[in-house]
């Protein structure tokens, strides 16, 4: 730890869990599709905030390194979804998720 | 050539026929292929001929070893004796002839080659039965010609009038032989049991040598043992109770009932047992089974005979009859005299069959000897020859039959008076019922349709020829055995030559007192000679004229409905297996089996249906389910850490 005052890491773990079931929430809830991908990325975050904390409260640099990915994961999922997203607009001229139901079982 | 290497050849000849015609017979013109199929059937007897002048002992040849196990061996290998070459002359010579018929008389089926497939591997598997030194090779070839019996009787299966019977013809055959079988199968446990070997040489020393546990004469396990190999016979050779299959079986091609169900494979019955001959010895309460069992079917099935119209049908139950006969030589302890009724009847039962086959071929496929008549003009030949088979087989003086059945009706005359008497009748009966078909077939006005009258030829000399071979064959096939009163020197020839082969040299044949054998014979003549006269005056001389099945009274029904036998057995067995198949059906596979295994089919599908519905296409209700698991892990992880602590 640095001369700076710490802060209690349950707060670092209340507010990502916060984020997380927001995003969740958000996801489940939400029709809008951006909003979704919205959401996506809160959830995402949170779990990084979660690793950056610990691992500052460990002075352990592992956990750095995943979130190093899941941020470039997290870009590369975004591309993928935004494409998604307007192609299923050209076809649909919607963005509601509650009407992407064609592939159904 | 050395015995095994002939043997060997001796065994591959028909088998090699069966192959070809079977691999490539569809590819070959017929004559070639009947070729074929006949010539190696012809080497082979060639062989044998070979063989039987060689032998003067018998000579056992091992192939190779089939089983090996701790306690026994068995063997492949084939025991060349007097007995076995003797049969082996019988097969391949009477197969010649039928084979040479075959290619006449099959000239105009489409399965041509097929059939003589089947026939070149049926000699293959009677050479098994006949030569095998072993049970086990015996069961093979028993086995082997069971198979070919139920091919050949079911031959034309998609006849579109008679496939249907032929088929139900065939498979009643196979099952009643599979009851005989299952006695075989009993006996040869049995014998393996007991003397850890199956090789009839090898039993013959241990049963004369004595002191086997559990062998004694009368003992339960001989009886037991000989008991079941009766069985066997029983299905095999046609004797009560299982005979039933033997006169449907003429559903089959008329040369195949000439040389399975006639001449050959109904005597392995006759054959096994005579091979057996030292196990019967020990066995007198068996021995008397097979004598009264004998005589019973003799005389059942010459009385059935009365009041058959079909042609072959007639002589399907004079064959059962006369398989009886032998049955009862078997029981007096007379192999070699069944062995010798086996070959005359071979002779002219096969002529007779064959006979009758010429005329089913020359009146267009009709077997109704009530549609016949007056055919001696039309088929000289077939008449003549014909005419000396029933003469052989109704015991005519001087021919083949008289010799033969006489040993037999001897030797239960010095056993047993009443029994002979009984026997007599059956004897009476067979003259009777065989110059009823001879007369009706040949004599007379013709009554068929115009049509089979304008058709009606003598058959090509393919077939011609077999039967006047086997019609010289008939009336001298009793010379053969000549009983004392006519030779001092070489009387009873075929005895003495038989007695070379396991067991068959120890047993003793009384020789009756030259005034009873003149006696008897001159009894058996003057009946045959009696019936002919009167068979003459009522089926010939006065226009014998057609009654309908319904017009017979009293023992006429019984007679022509076989004694309600196959309806008995029908109600006996038949009934009750069905009620019990519908019963398990309706029951077991209905209401259990059934059940359970739809249920289990309307479960999946109903929950599938349910749970389809959760796949509905919505990324959020996915989501959903996805923290609803999430939720579920974390709290059975929770729960199973608080537990552990």
């Amino acid at each position: 730890m640095g001369s700076t005052a710490t802060v209690n890491i349950d707060f670092f773990v209340i507010l990502s869990s916060l984020l997380f079931v927001i995003g969740a929430f958000g996801v489940m809830i939400r029709r809008n599709m951006i909003v979704l991908l919205m959401c996506i990325e809160l959830m995402l975050n949170a779990v990084n905030l979660l690793l950056v904390s610990f691992s500052t409260y460990y002075g352990n640099a592992d956990a750095q390194i995943f979130v190093f990915f899941i941020i470039v994961v997290a870009a590369a999922e975004a591309t993928v979804g935004l494409s998604i997203l307007i192609l299923a607009y050209r076809h649909l001229r919607t963005i509601d998720v509650s009407l992407f139901n064609k592939l159904k079982g | 050539m050395s015995i095994s290497i002939l043997l060997i050849i001796l065994l591959c000849l028909p088998l090699s026929g069966a192959l070809i015609n079977g691999l490539f017979g569809k590819y070959l013109p017929k004559i070639i292929s009947g070729g074929i199929g006949t010539a190696m059937v012809a080497l082979s007897f060639v062989i044998v001929l070979s063989l039987f002048g060689q032998i003067t002992e018998p000579v056992k040849v091992t192939l190779f070893n089939l089983i090996q196990l701790d306690s026994f061996d068995i063997n492949a290998s084939f025991l060349i004796d007097q007995l076995s070459v003797w049969m082996a002359l019988i097969i391949t010579g009477i197969g010649t002839l039928i084979h040479i018929f075959s290619m006449g008389y099959m000239s105009h089926d489409t399965g041509y080659y097929k059939f003589f497939t089947y026939l070149n591997l049926f000699i293959f598997a009677m050479l098994l039965l006949v030569l095998g030194s072993n049970y086990f090779i015996l069961f093979f070839g028993w086995e082997g010609v069971g198979i070919c019996s139920f091919l050949l009787i079911g031959f034309h299966y998609s006849d579109p009038e008679k496939g249907i019977a032929n088929s139900l013809a065939a498979r009643k055959a196979f099952v009643m032989n599979r009851i005989g079988d299952a006695g075989l199968v009993f006996a040869i446990f049995m014998i393996l049991n007991t003397f850890h070997t199956l090789e009839f040489d090898g039993i013959a020393k241990m049963v004369q040598g004595g002191g086997v546990e559990g062998i004694s004469i009368n003992s339960v396990l001989i009886i037991a043992i000989t008991l079941c190999l009766f069985l066997a016979a029983t299905g095999k050779s046609a004797q009560i109770p299982l005979f039933t299959w033997l006169p449907d079986a003429m559903a089959g091609p008329t040369p195949v009932s000439a040389l399975i169900h006639a001449a050959t494979m109904v005597t392995a019955g006759i054959y096994m047992v005579t091979r057996s001959n030292f196990l019967f010895e020990l066995a007198p309460y068996s021995k008397d089974v097979m004598l009264y069992i004998g005589i019973a079917t003799s005389l059942v099935a010459a009385f059935m005979a009365l009041r058959q119209n079909d042609i072959k049908k007639v002589l399907a139950y004079s064959t059962v009859s006369q398989l009886g006969l032998m049955v009862v030589a078997l029981g007096l302890g007379a192999y070699t005299v069944a062995i010798f009724h086996v070959t005359t009847h071979a002779f002219f039962k096969a002529l007779l069959f064959l006979g009758s086959g010429s005329v089913i071929h020359g009146m267009s496929d009709e077997q109704d000897i009530w549609l016949m008549g007056g055919l001696r003009k039309i088929m000289p030949i077939t008449h003549l020859t014909f005419l000396i088979g029933t003469l052989a087989i109704s015991g005519f003086p001087l021919l083949s039959g008289f010799y033969s059945k006489d040993e037999i009706i001897g030797h239960l005359f010095a056993e047993n008076p009443i029994l002979y008497g009984v026997i007599m009748c059956s004897v009476v009966l067979t003259a009777v019922y065989m110059f009823r078909l001879y007369f009706l077939t040949f004599h007379g006005s013709f009554r068929g349709t115009k049509h089979q009258k304008d058709h009606a030829h003598e058959s090509p000399i393919s077939m011609t020829l077999p039967l006047v071979i086997l019609a010289i064959l008939s009336v001298f096939g009793g010379l053969l055995n000549l009983p004392g009163l006519f030779l001092h020197e070489g009387a009873h020839w075929l005895t003495h030559y038989l007695a070379g082969a396991p067991g068959l040299g120890l047993i003793e044949h009384p020789e009756a007192a030259v005034n009873t054998t003149i006696l008897l014979m001159a009894v058996a003549s003057t009946v045959s000679i009696g019936v002919l006269i009167w068979a003459y005056l009522t089926y010939a001389k006065k226009g014998a004229i057609a009654r309908k099945d319904s017009e017979l009274s009293g023992w006429e029904v019984l007679s022509n409905r076989k004694l309600y036998w196959d309806e008995l057995y029908h109600l006996l067995i038949v009934k009750p297996s069905e009620f019990l198949g519908t019963m398990l059906n309706n029951l077991v596979e209905g209401k259990i089996l059934n059940a359970g295994i739809v249920g289990l089919a309307t479960l999946t599908e109903k929950t599938g249906t349910q749970v389809r519905k959760l796949q509905n296409g919505l990324v959020s209700s996915y989501l959903l389910w996805m923290v609803i698991g999430l939720i579920m892990l974390i709290v059975f992880y929770l729960i199973n850490t608080l537990n552990w602590n």
